[in-house]
C-alpha cells in the first residue's frame, strides 16, 4: 500500500505542494522587507481568529482569515507611521493574539485550549475535499496577485521611498502584500500549525539564498525547497509515524543547514578560481 | 520654459520639531541647481518634500504645475536617495536593481519590453557597471552602490533627477565620472536637483546654488565659485585667527559677497 491509495493522504499531498509553492513565494517578498518575523506575529492573531470561530460557532479557519488580516494590517498601519519600528509593533501582536486566543477559547463553554492544538501544531491529515478546495482557491489568487504586482512589490520592499517617488501606490501596496500574508499563514495553518507557519515563509527563502545571486532565482529556487519540504516531510511522517508539521519544519532546516554548507563551499571555489 | 519643481512657504515639523522653516523653491526645466549646507541643516528634508515623499506640515509644492498627490508622469522623476548601502533581505543582482528603476514606465502586467533591457544596460554602462551586471549588489563596495543608486534613476530615463549626496562615499575618480554623466544629462537639457556636502568636479555644472540653515533658506543665487567649498557651513575647519561665521547663521562666504 502506498501513501496514494488514502483518499486523506492524496488531498494531504495536493494541500502541501499549495503550501511549499505559496508560504516561500510571499516569504520572499517579507524577507526582502526585512519583515521575516510577519508570518509568526500573524499567526499569532490568527490563533485568536480561530478560538473567535470556536466561541461563534463559525468555521475556524473563516474567522482566522479576517482576524489575522485585520492583525496584518494593523501591523502595517503602525510600521508605516514610523513611530514604532516593525518588529516591536510585531512584537505587541505576538502577545496579544496568543493571550486573546487562550483567554477567549477559557471563556468558549466546552472547549479548552487543547481544542486549539491541531491549528498550533498542524494537521494536514485532516483536510477534506471542501477545504482542499478552498486551499487551492486562496494559493492560486495569492500566487496570481504576486505574478501581477511582483514588479512594484520589488520596489516597495527594496526601497519604499523609492517607491514612493516612482508614483507607485505605497500604502495599497503594504496592505496588499500584509494581507496576501495573512491568507498564506491561515492556508499553511493547516499544514504545518500556527507555530511553526513563519517557518515555510522564512526557511526556504534562506536557504535558496545561500546559492542564488538574484531575487528571481532566489524566489523560484525558495519555492522548489518549500515544495520539497512540505511534501518530503509529509510523506516521511506517515512512513515514520511522526507529527508531520514537525517533520516538515525540521526537513527544511535540514536542507537549509546543507544549502548553507554548498553555498560556503561554492562561494570559496568561486573566489579561488578569480584569484587563480 | 516651464517649473519642474515649485516649493512655496514649505514647511516640515516631525514630532513638533520644525525641520524645516517656510522654503520658497522654484527650479526651472533645464537647470542644475545644488543644495548645500551642514549636516543637519535639512538638506535631505528639503528633496524629499519636493518630491512628496516627505509630506509638508505648511506650504504648498508643486511637481511639473501638480501636487505630489495629483501628479501623475512619475516617469519625469529620476530619485536617488541618500542611503548607505541598497538594502533589502533578499539578494538582488545589479541588473535587477537598476532594472526597477524603469517601474514608472511599465505596466502592471506588461512584460519587459526591448526598451527597458536597452534603458538597464545604457545606465549601467554609464556609470561603468556593466561588467558587474549579475552579481548581488551587496558583494559591491558603498561607492560601487551608490552608483547602482545613480544607475537605477539613470534607467528611467526621467527630465528631472533628484541626488541627495551621490557623491556622498565615492572616490575621486568615480566623482569625476559622476561629474561627465552629469553634464552629459546638461547638454541634453535635463534637470537636476542635487544635495551635495562638497561639489567638488561638479562644481562647474552648477547654475545655481541654494543654502540651507537649520531649515531656513539662507542663499538662493550664483554657486560658491571663488571661496571654494571649504567655507561651506558644516565643514569643520577651525580657523582661530578668522571670526567665527556660525554666530551669525550664515556661511561666511555668503557674508563675504553680502560685504561686496
Ligand atoms: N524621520 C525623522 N524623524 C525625526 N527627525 C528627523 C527625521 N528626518 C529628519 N529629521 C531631522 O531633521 C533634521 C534635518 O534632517 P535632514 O536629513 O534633512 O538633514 P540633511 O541636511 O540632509 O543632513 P545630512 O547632511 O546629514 O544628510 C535633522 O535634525 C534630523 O534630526
Ligand atoms: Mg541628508
Amino acid at each position: 500500500m502506498t501513501i496514494f491509495d488514502l483518499d486523506f493522504m492524496r488531498y494531504a499531498l495536493v494541500a502541501a505542494v499549495m503550501v511549499g509553492l505559496t508560504a516561500p513565494a510571499v516569504g520572499t517578498f517579507i524577507v526582502q522587507r526585512r519583515l521575516a518575523l510577519l508570518g509568526d506575529g500573524i499567526g499569532h492573531v490568527a490563533l485568536t481568529g480561530v478560538a473567535l470561530g470556536f466561541l461563534t460557532g463559525t468555521a475556524p479557519v473563516a474567522t482566522a482569515v479576517v482576524v489575522a488580516a485585520l492583525g496584518a494590517v494593523a501591523i502595517e498601519m503602525v510600521r508605516a507611521r514610523g513611530k514604532t519600528s516593525g518588529d516591536v509593533a510585531l512584537a505587541l501582536l505576538f502577545y496579544g493574539g496568543l493571550a486573546g486566543g487562550v483567554m477567549i477559547i477559557y471563556l468558549t463553554p466546552g472547549e479548552s485550549t487543547a481544542s486549539l492544538n491541531s491549528y498550533l501544531f498542524g494537521a494536514i491529515t485532516s483536510v477534506d475535499s471542501t477545504d482542499l478546495w478552498v486551499i487551492a482557491g486562496l494559493a492560486v489568487a495569492v500566487l496570481a496577485l504576486l505574478a501581477v504586482f511582483g514588479r512594484e512589490l520589488f520596489v516597495l520592499c527594496q526601497d519604499e521611498e523609492v517607491a514612493k517617488a516612482s508614483g507607485l501606490p505605497v500604502r495599497f501596496l503594504g496592505l496588499l502584500i500584509a494581507v496576501i500574508a495573512s491568507v498564506t499563514v491561515v492556508v499553511a495553518m493547516r499544514a504545518v500549525g500556527l507555530l511553526l507557519v513563519s517557518a515555510l515563509m522564512v526557511v526556504p527563502v534562506a536557504t535558496s539564498q545561500q546559492l542564488t545571486r538574484s531575487f528571481r532565482t532566489t524566489m523560484a529556487l525558495s519555492m522548489v525547497f518549500g515544495v520539497l519540504a512540505t511534501v518530503g516531510g509529509l510523506t516521511s511522517s506517515f512512513y515514520l509515524d511522526v507529527p508531520s508539521g514537525a517533520t516538515i519544519v525540521l526537513l527544511a532546516l535540514a536542507g537549509f543547514a546543507v544549502a548553507l554548507g554548498i553555498g560556503r563551499f561554492v562561494r570559496r571555489s568561486r573566489t579561488g578560481e578569480s584569484t587563480a | 520654459m516651464s517649473t519642474a519643481f515649485d516649493m512655496t512657504a514649505g514647511q516640515v515639523t516631525i514630532d513638533g520639531r520644525k525641520i524645516l522653516r517656510g522654503v520658497d523653491l522654484t527650479v526651472d526645466d533645464g537647470e542644475v541647481v545644488a543644495v548645500l549646507g551642514a549636516n543637519g541643516s535639512g538638506k535631505s528634508t528639503l528633496v524629499r518634500s519636493l518630491l512628496g515623499v516627505q509630506p509638508l506640515s505648511g506650504g504648498t509644492t508643486l511637481l511639473y504645475g501638480r501636487p505630489p498627490a495629483r501628479f501623475r508622469e512619475w516617469w519625469r522623476i529620476g530619485y536617488v536617495p541618500q542611503r548607505l548601502s541598497v538594502g533589502g533581505g533578499v539578494p538582488a543582482t545589479v541588473r535587477e536593481v537598476v532594472a526597477s528603476g524603469r517601474i514608472a514606465r511599465q505596466r502592471r502586467g506588461r512584460l519587459t519590453s526591448a526598451a527597458d533591457r536597452q534603458a538597464v544596460a545604457a545606465a549601467l554602462n554609464e556609470v561603468g557597471l556593466s561588467d558587474r551586471a549579475g552579481d548581488p549588489v551587496s558583494s559591491l563596495s558603498g561607492g560601487q552602490q551608490q552608483r547602482v543608486l545613480i544607475a537605477r534613476a539613470l534607467a528611467g530615463e526621467p527630465d528631472a533627477f533628484v541626488l541627495d549626496e551621490p557623491t556622498a562615499g565615492v572616490d575621486a575618480g568615480s566623482q569625476k565620472m559622476l561629474a561627465e554623466t552629469l553634464s552629459g544629462l546638461v547638454d541634453r537639457g535635463k534637470t537636476v536637483v542635487l544635495v551635495a556636502h562638497e561639489l567638488g568636479p561638479l562644481e562647474p555644472l552648477i547654475s545655481r546654488a541654494v543654502v540651507l540653515n537649520q531649515g531656513c533658506k539662507v542663499h538662493d543665487g550664483a554657486p560658491p565659485t571663488a571661496v571654494g567649498a571649504h567655507a561651506l557651513p558644516g565643514h569643520d575647519h577651525v580657523h582661530p585667527h578668522e571670526p567665527e561665521p556660525a554666530e551669525s547663521g550664515l556661511p561666511s562666504w555668503v557674508l563675504a559677497q553680502e560685504k561686496a
